[in-house]
């Protein structure tokens, strides 16, 4: 008996017969979500911390905003592949995470961070709830559009309240950094990355948990079939809403993380471009898996790095090289949906059964089967 | 009073140009499933060509021409290289394709021509309470849905245009070539979506110059039902009246919630746009 395994990428269950001794993977998967998620992000945190020591101040930046983005990500995850609502504008959600920590450290300056994270939680939440409850009843390219408008419109608020927003030049302020006990042995960039990153962790955590759980199932339900679904039982409206509340909570904490990371809020960072992008680095990750979301997120922050050594090296002119990350992404975007709609997760899925078992997985092309991998593109 | 009038004159040229872009939409969307969020960037590089044509040779008019007539030929290629591999997939291929297209087009735009403004001229004069040139955005926008509607009603090339989009199977069967007639569908909205360009473009050209403009066209369009020219038309027209009376009382920074508070609104009323019949969804 061969043991088949399609690479799936809608996370809709495994239930294909696997042979194989119990591997150390497969007692991992066996042990209960709860023990199993927060471990894993603690071996990332330690992980990123170390990171961090062996770094400079530009690279810890950087790191920092893979963590912020990773959860930005993570919740259009849970949003998009998993209950099927296409959202084109998670950078709004992002937009009011920003300002809300803009404006809790300008005028509530004695609130810790974690308050403040966790207000900026409860305002996107409730954004959440506003924006879910109003677009609930839409569905694909109605949903689309109706959140593509909000990603336009929400910034042009800051003009038009200037002075609580900062207008067009947004919302500057500084954050204490690392606390006294920890002055000499991080730095204040090495600080604020594992703050990003705890606070990352702590959302992917839960996101992980939800998917797994009921509510996930029922949203997974949704996607597929959504007359099915409410046959089932399943309260689809409310499942609907449930979604986009968990994804704009995560957009809105990733959007404190960015506020954090740089001491500004600006409107100019929350343009249709990064809710495009956000969605670029999701199909790019892969669609339906939370690893997905890490992959994307490592795409969109260091492709613009080397994009733009890469212009550097080449004295590429500056219309070129300012233009060349957008355009980078978008081909790789369409060439991920007409090759590789699984995007690079299920790559890298694919490559790894391909080195466990020594041969290619199994899949409706036998004449091809003893072709290297190499030759699948 | 007289800023009333005012309001309403400029509502109705700025929602012609919504209204062009809608349909172009609507057009896509009839003949294939697909929302065209490249649509603002295929207009953006007709309106560019139209730039360096004019550039060239000093004819605003010949820069028209070759804007509509680029439209033609990226829309058609758009269909054939990009949409067509993705047909029948999932409905989120066919949107991140059309979204990848809009990046690397306003990217290679912005390579091209940079980022910075170019002053870009208006078909024909444009002072006044009513200009012009708004003249000639309702009145070429009129005449592009007149000549749209005797094409798909009058025309043989129109009924298989429809047929193809409607009932794909019969229509192959009855010999018409669905996949030319989705093509063409393509082109066609293109060259409207080019129109939508040369009017929203000036005074200034630069690469996000379609990006608030395809907001309120993909609101307008909504509104008026994806299925429907004539909702897209009325959409448009309803839309740059509204968002023109917000932008008068209200503040100009408020137009693009205004749309969105509109779409929410009528989609919540009814959530398949005004002027579609609503279908059952099937179980």
């Amino acid at each position: 008996m061969v043991s088949l395994r399609n690479h799936e990428s809608t996370g809709r269950g495994e239930d294909a017969p696997r042979t194989p001794a119990p591997s150390a993977a497969d007692r991992w998967r066996a042990l209960p979500a709860l023990v199993r998620f927060p471990l894993a992000a603690a071996a990332a945190f330690v992980a990123v911390v170390a990171l961090t020591f062996v770094t400079g101040p530009t690279a810890d930046l950087r790191l920092g905003s893979v963590g912020y983005y990773m959860l930005a990500i993570a919740g259009l995850q849970l949003l998009i592949g998993y209950s099927g609502q296409v959202s084109l504008g998670h950078g709004a959600f992002m937009f009011i995470g920003a300002y809300t920590m803009a404006l809790l450290v300008l005028n509530v300056p004695a609130l810790p961070l974690w308050a403040n994270m966790l207000v900026t939680v409860a305002v996107a939440c409730v954004a959440g709830v506003l924006v879910g409850a109003a677009t609930a009843r839409l569905h694909g390219p109605y949903l689309a559009g109706a959140t593509l408008a909000l990603a336009v419109g929400l910034p042009s608020l800051t003009v038009r309240f200037p002075e609580l927003l900062g207008g067009s030049n947004g919302l500057a302020f500084s954050t204490r950094g690392a606390p006294a006990a920890l002055a000499g042995v991080v730095t204040t960039s090495q600080w604020q990355a594992a703050a990003v990153w705890l606070t990352t962790l702590v959302g992917l955590v839960l996101l992980a948990t939800i998917s797994a759980g009921r509510l996930g199932r029922r949203m997974r339900a949704l996607r597929d079939d959504e007359s099915a679904a409410a046959l089932a039982g399943i309260p689809v409206g409310r499942t609907k809403v449930a979604a986009f509340v968990i994804s704009a909570a995560c957009g809105g904490l990733a959007g404190a993380g960015q506020a954090y990371l740089l001491g500004t809020a600006t409107p100019s960072s929350f343009t249709v471009t990064l809710s495009l992008s956000l969605l670029a680095a999701l199909v790019l990750g892969g669609l339906g898996s939370m690893w997905g979301a890490f992959l994307g997120a490592v795409a969109l922050v260091y492709v613009e790095v080397w994009v733009e050594d890469l212009a550097h090296v080449l004295t590429l002119g500056t219309n070129v090289s300012n233009n060349l990350p957008i355009v980078f992404f978008g081909v790789l975007l369409i060439l991920v949906i007409l090759i590789r709609p699984d995007g690079l997760h299920g790559m890298f899925r694919s490559l790894a059964d391909l080195v466990r078992r020594g041969r290619r997985p199994a899949e409706p092309a036998p004449a091809r089967s003893r072709t290297p991998s190499t030759a699948r593109e | 009073m007289d800023h009333f009038i005012d309001l309403t004159l400029s509502g109705l040229s700025s929602g012609a140009v919504y209204a062009a872009l809608a349909l172009s939409l609507v057009i896509i969307y009839q003949a294939t499933r697909v929302v065209n969020f490249a649509q603002p960037a295929l207009a953006l590089i007709s309106v560019y060509i139209a730039y360096a044509v004019s550039q060239a040779t000093g004819s605003y008019w010949l820069g028209f021409g070759a804007a509509l007539a680029s439209g033609l030929v990226l829309g058609a290629a758009t269909e054939r290289l990009l949409i067509r591999p993705v047909h029948g997939r999932s409905p989120l291929s066919a949107i991140i394709v059309t979204l990848g297209l809009l990046l690397v087009l306003q990217g290679l735009a912005g390579m091209i021509w940079s980022n910075e403004p170019h002053s870009f001229a208006y078909p024909l004069g444009f002072r006044g309470r009513f200009s012009a040139s708004d003249w000639f955005a309702l009145g070429s926008v009129g005449a592009a849905a007149l000549l749209l509607f005797a094409l798909y009603r009058f025309t043989p090339l129109g009924l298989r245009m429809r047929a193809a989009a409607f009932h794909p199977e019969a229509a192959r069967l009855s010999g018409v070539r669905v996949g030319l007639m989705l093509t063409t569908g393509w082109a066609i909205a293109s060259v409207i979506g080019a129109l939508a360009g040369m009017l929203a473009a000036p005074p200034f050209i630069f690469p996000n110059v379609m990006d608030a403009v395809f907001i309120y066209a993909i609101a307008a369009a909504v509104v008026g039902g994806l299925e429907n020219p004539f909702g897209a038309l009325a959409g448009g027209m309803l839309l740059g009246l509204c968002l023109s009376y917000v932008s008068g009382y209200a503040g100009p920074e408020l137009t693009t919630l205004a749309a969105l508070a509109i779409l929410v609104l009528v989609l919540s009323i009814r959530p398949d746009g005004l002027f579609s019949r609503p279908t059952a969804r099937k179980v």
